[in-house]
């Protein structure tokens, strides 16, 4: 078999695996490291941080739904300092590119958790600005071009490393939005998080999640994701992105990248298949090599569309 | 890839699958669970915990988990219909186990429906271990008393509840479990079943002034540990502040007394942000 090139640049980062963790899909590694060796692996991904603890929501918090999962967990952690006397010194010993993803629910929370990782030896930061802003009337960060630029500048502002702007696909114009962050400093692109959506028991006549409404993750939203990608690799195509939404397979995966993402991340298919960032990874290395395609990266934006 | 050796119905309502899964039948312990994942298409892709009904570690490299469940929906009616020798995939043991008490001797176990069923191996492992075990397993009906020939054979005392009348003592469990600890002398309770059950299990516990293992119940999103769809509300130590715990990873079994089961009916009251993830 042919040896084929499966790392990536993701803005300046040399993956040596196209496969990252998507946020809040694989904690900080630990639990999954019984299951597969993370040293495969492109970078994790970790759970989004906050200034303090979050409790999270009241239970039930997830609902399955045709072909995905509705979750919502009101991103329960154990803030950012937990994060860096624990996760960190542990991850940092397993020789993976850590992502360090930080959330808030006001501009200034989100400046205070990236300023506790100003000198921590992390990798990059994703920004997940899919959090209401307490400070208008709890829209999300990531549903305004203004609110997106204020958090990823002041992000900016605190570390030097790259920044992933997490966008949300609940949007009119999501190239605005990616405009937005990208002039404000941000490195490069994640997308997309979950897609807004609702379930209700019918017989009681209550909402499956207790949050009322909810993400949908899986391959329900797969085609959603990758026009996400498709569109803002188009409009931006210098830009690193790391596409995602329900990725099951290395199919999956090449779907991605012909779309233009740069490196791809698994969420829910680590609940499904805890080896599946190994499987994946291997199938990719056949199709490539069965395609006689020596690198992955050759293949980002190639799909072919007229015009 | 497990391999199903043998699939049965217990009673007129519960399957029974038996996975060849030496590793995991060595491993486990009473109270953990395993998560099977349905042979469906990509419609249902989440697996389906379950409680480990029995092990059997005769066989050696031939070692058993035994499972026992009923049809709920698409999850479970899919491995329902799965045959012997089929090949199925299997995660486990998983979560914390119940424990066996050093200084306590009389043990009684509640099992409500389908919860009886990880109390059979419990009992198993208390019998072994030189324990009294007593057994009170109520149900909505008789065909859902999870085996309860079994159930007679394992407990010192056997008795049963349904809401129709069908077996045993007419009502709730609840209604009988005084008695019961007096009749046997109960110094532990295991416990799984409906969650009101289970609340209503550990304050009588508590009024006799002895502990309740419970083993909880939880949607779960990964049943590894990192999704954090799980949770059960659990007093810390000092009784200061509820924290939100992992039911896969840090219970199932939690002891009963740390949980805040009121907290479940003031959330459900609880108007919430619509925050994502
Ligand atoms: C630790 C643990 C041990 C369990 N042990 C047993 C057992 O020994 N025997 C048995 O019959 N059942 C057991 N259950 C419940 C069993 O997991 C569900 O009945 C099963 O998942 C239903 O799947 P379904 O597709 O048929 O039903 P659906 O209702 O269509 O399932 C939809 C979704 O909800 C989840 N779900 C539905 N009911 C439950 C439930 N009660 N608990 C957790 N998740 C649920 C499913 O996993 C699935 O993700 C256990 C659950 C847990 C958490
Ligand atoms: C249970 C769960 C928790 C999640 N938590 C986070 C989170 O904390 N931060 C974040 O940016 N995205 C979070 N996500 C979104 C994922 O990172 C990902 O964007 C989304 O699930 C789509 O990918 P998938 O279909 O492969 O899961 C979460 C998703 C799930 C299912
Ligand atoms: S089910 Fe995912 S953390 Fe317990």
């Amino acid at each position: 078999m042919p040896r084929v090139d499966l790392s990536v640049d993701l803005g300046g980062m040399k993956l040596r695996s196209p496969l990252v963790t998507a946020s809040g899909c694989f904690a900080s590694g630990r639990e999954m490291s019984e299951f597969i060796d993370l040293k495969k692996l492109g970078a994790i991904v970790v759970k989004s941080m906050t200034l303090k603890p979050w409790a999270g929501k009241a239970t039930p918090r997830m609902a399955e739904t045709s072909s995905g999962m509705l979750n919502a967990i009101g991103l329960q952690n154990k803030g950012v300092d937990h994060f860096l006397s624990t996760d960190l010194p542990w991850l940092t010993e397993q020789k993976v590119p850590v992502i360090a993803s930080i959330a808030g629910n006001t501009t200034q929370e989100f400046m205070q958790v990236a300023e506790r990782l100003r000198s921590a030896p992390i990798h990059a930061v994703e920004v997940n600005i899919s959090c209401p802003n307490l400070e208008d009337r709890n829209n999300m960060f990531a549903h305004d071009p203004q609110s997106t630029s204020a958090v990823i500048s002041a992000v900016r502002r605190m570390v030097d490393v790259p920044i992933f702007a997490k966008l949300s696909p609940n949007v009119t114009s999501l190239t605005a939005i990616a405009g937005a962050a990208l002039e404000a400093g941000a490195a490069g692109l994640s997308l997309i998080n979950t897609v807004m959506a609702m379930s209700i028991d019918v017989d009681s006549a209550m909402p499956k999640v207790a949050g009322v409404v909810g993400g949908l993750s899986g391959p329900a939203i797969k085609p959603i994701a990758v026009r996400a990608v498709f569109e803002v690799h188009q409009a931006y195509p210098h830009v690193p992105i790391i596409g995602m939404g329900g990725v099951m397979d290395a199919r999956d995966v090449i779907e991605f990248v012909l779309a233009g993402a740069s490196a791809v991340a698994l969420g829910t298919v680590n609940f499904i298949n805890p080896k599946a960032g190994h499987e994946i990874l291997s199938d990719l290395g056949q199709f490539l090599s069965s395609r006689k395609v020596g690198s992955l990266a050759a293949m980002r934006g190639q799909v072919k569309v007229e015009g | 890839m497990a391999e199903i050796l043998n699939h049965r119905k217990l009673g007129d309502e519960y399957h029974s699958l038996t996975i060849v899964a030496p590793e995991i039948a060595e491993a486990a312990k009473p109270g953990q669970f395993v998560n099977l994942r349905p042979p469906t298409d990509r419609s249902y892709l989440l697996r389906r915990p379950f409680s480990i009904f029995r092990v059997n570690r005769r066989g050696n490299v031939a070692a058993t988990v035994e499972v026992v469940f009923d049809i709920r929906g698409p999850g479970t009616a899919a491995l329902a219909a799965m045959r012997r020798h089929e090949p199925i995939d299997i995660v486990g043991p998983i979560g914390r186990s119940f424990t066996i008490p050093k200084t306590q001797h009389s043990c009684l176990l509640v099992g409500g429906g389908v919860g009886a069923t990880p109390l059979f191996f419990l009992g198993e492992e208390l019998q072994n271990a030189g324990k009294r075990v007593d057994v009170l397993w109520g149900a909505a009906t008789a065909s859902r008393l999870v085996a309860p020939i079994e159930a007679k054979r394992l407990g010192a005392v056997a008795a049963f509840t349904t809401d129709d009348g069908s077996e045993g003592h007419h009502g709730l469990i609840t209604e009988v479990l005084g008695e019961m600890i007096e009749r046997c002398g109960t110094e532990v309770i295991y416990t799984c079943g409906p969650r009101q059950m289970m609340a209503s299990v550990t304050k009588i516990a508590l009024e006799f002034g002895i502990p309740a293992q419970v083993a909880m119940e939880e949607l779960m999103g990964c049943g590894i540990g990192v999704c954090m769809t799980c949770v059960t509300p659990v007093w810390n130590r000092d009784g200061t502040g509820i924290a939100n715990v992992r039911t896969c990873v840090d219970g199932p079994v939690f002891n009963g007394a740390r949980i805040a089961w009121d907290r479940y009916a003031k959330e459900e009251a609880a108007a919430a942000l619509p925050a994502g993830n």
